[in-house]
């Protein structure tokens, strides 16, 4: 059985369907990309595996358990936009993460920071965007979490900070985790990928190991994208 | 040393190309012990799953050994060079024969040319 299992999710926002009865299964020990054009439902995807929306049908399942108490406990989150309270301290962050989250690693989170050199005693409001997006990752990879949902996370940085993000996600590959990684930013991210999935209006068009795409297709997966979702 | 991907082919297919040209050209010394899986991948910015089956494959081919507690290092054997260095010698040269076949010219031509080049480039 898979860490992530969806089995004919569906999620209708009023008339809208947002998601399509979507059947995945998703190993640990993978990194995996949630690629599809804007609207497509990744956000809705992700926010049903962390328990922020709630099925309109079908069930998706983390390590085993439904959405709720003991899911939240084994997923890491980090939502498509800033969310870290503006007034608080890096400092500050870092020890109500370790409060609120058990499985919170003070060492490792230590160790990603050092490599930053940010101001930490300041609130992160005056600190730049992306570095700001880097204490976010921090906070989420710092976690010693079995699913970690990246929603976005290499939108709107430089490339600097784009490459410090996709080392900070390669250097904390556990073999007992899984990440799912959703962006458009496809071309950047492709190489540090185990799996691909497609994601079209609510529905699963394709899911292969990324360098089985290159392999069979003979392009890149931003390439293939490209032409699967040409407008 | 810099790690290049291209469009189109696997990574790990390019993984072992590329580590392939480094033991060739002793970037890396005979013996040579390599650094972990997890770094060799944030240095090449891939998936370590992609690297470890990558280093996997060379270790097969024989161009790598593990030593069982201690890692992985670039074999000891002059031999095994002399081979990887056959092999690659063979596959650039088919290239040069398939490039220049298909513009029309004969074996003995080809021949001809690279003999006519040695003198030159001397």
């Amino acid at each position: 059985m898979g860490i992530i299992e969806c089995k004919g999710l569906t999620k209708d926002y009023g008339r809208v369907r947002a998601l399509d009865g979507i059947d995945l299964t998703l190993e640990k020990g993978q990194i995996v990309g949630l690629l599809g054009p804007n609207g497509s439902g990744k956000t809705t995807l992700i926010k049903l595996a962390n328990g922020l929306l709630q099925p309109s049908g079908g069930t998706i399942t983390i390590d085993g358990y439904a959405p709720g108490v003991e899911s939240k406990a084994a997923v890491a989150y980090l939502p498509d936009r800033e969310f870290l309270p503006e007034q608080m301290s890096v400092d500050a962050l870092f020890k109500m993460y370790g409060d609120f989250f058990t499985d919170f690693n003070q060492e490792k989170a230590e160790k990603m920071l050092q490599s930053l050199n940010i101001k930490r005693d300041v609130p992160v409001k005056k600190l730049s965007k992306g570095t700001r997006e880097k204490v976010q990752l921090i906070l989420i990879m710092a976690r010693d979490a079995k699913v970690y949902l990246l929603d976005e996370p290499i939108a709107g940085v430089d490339p600097a900070a784009r490459d410090y993000i996709l080392r900070t996600i390669i250097s904390n590959y556990c073999a007992d985790a899984v990440v799912m990684i959703s962006t458009h930013l496809i071309a950047d991210i492709e190489s540090v990928l185990d799996d691909v999935v497609f994601i079209k209006a609510g529905k699963i068009v394709l899911h292969e190991p990324a360098d089985q795409i290159r392999e069979e297709k003979g392009k890149s997966i931003d390439g293939l994208f490209r032409e699967v979702f040409r407008c | 040393m810099e790690w290049n991907f291209k469009d189109g082919l696997p990574i790990y297919s390019q993984i072992i190309d590329q580590m392939s040209m480094r033991i060739a050209s002793k970037a890396y010394e005979l013996g040579e012990k390599l650094p972990s899986v997890r770094d060799m991948a944030m240095d090449a910015g891939v998936n370590p799953n992609t690297m470890q089956r990558a280093l996997g494959e060379l270790e097969r081919q024989g161009l790598l050994f593990t030593e069982r507690t201690s890692g992985r290092y670039i074999t000891r054997e002059e031999e095994v060079l002399k081979e990887l260095h056959r092999k690659l010698a063979m596959e650039y040269i088919e290239e040069l024969f398939e490039k220049l076949e298909a513009i029309g010219m004969t074996d003995e031509e080809i021949k001809e040319t690279v003999n006519d080049w040695q003198k030159e480039e001397k």
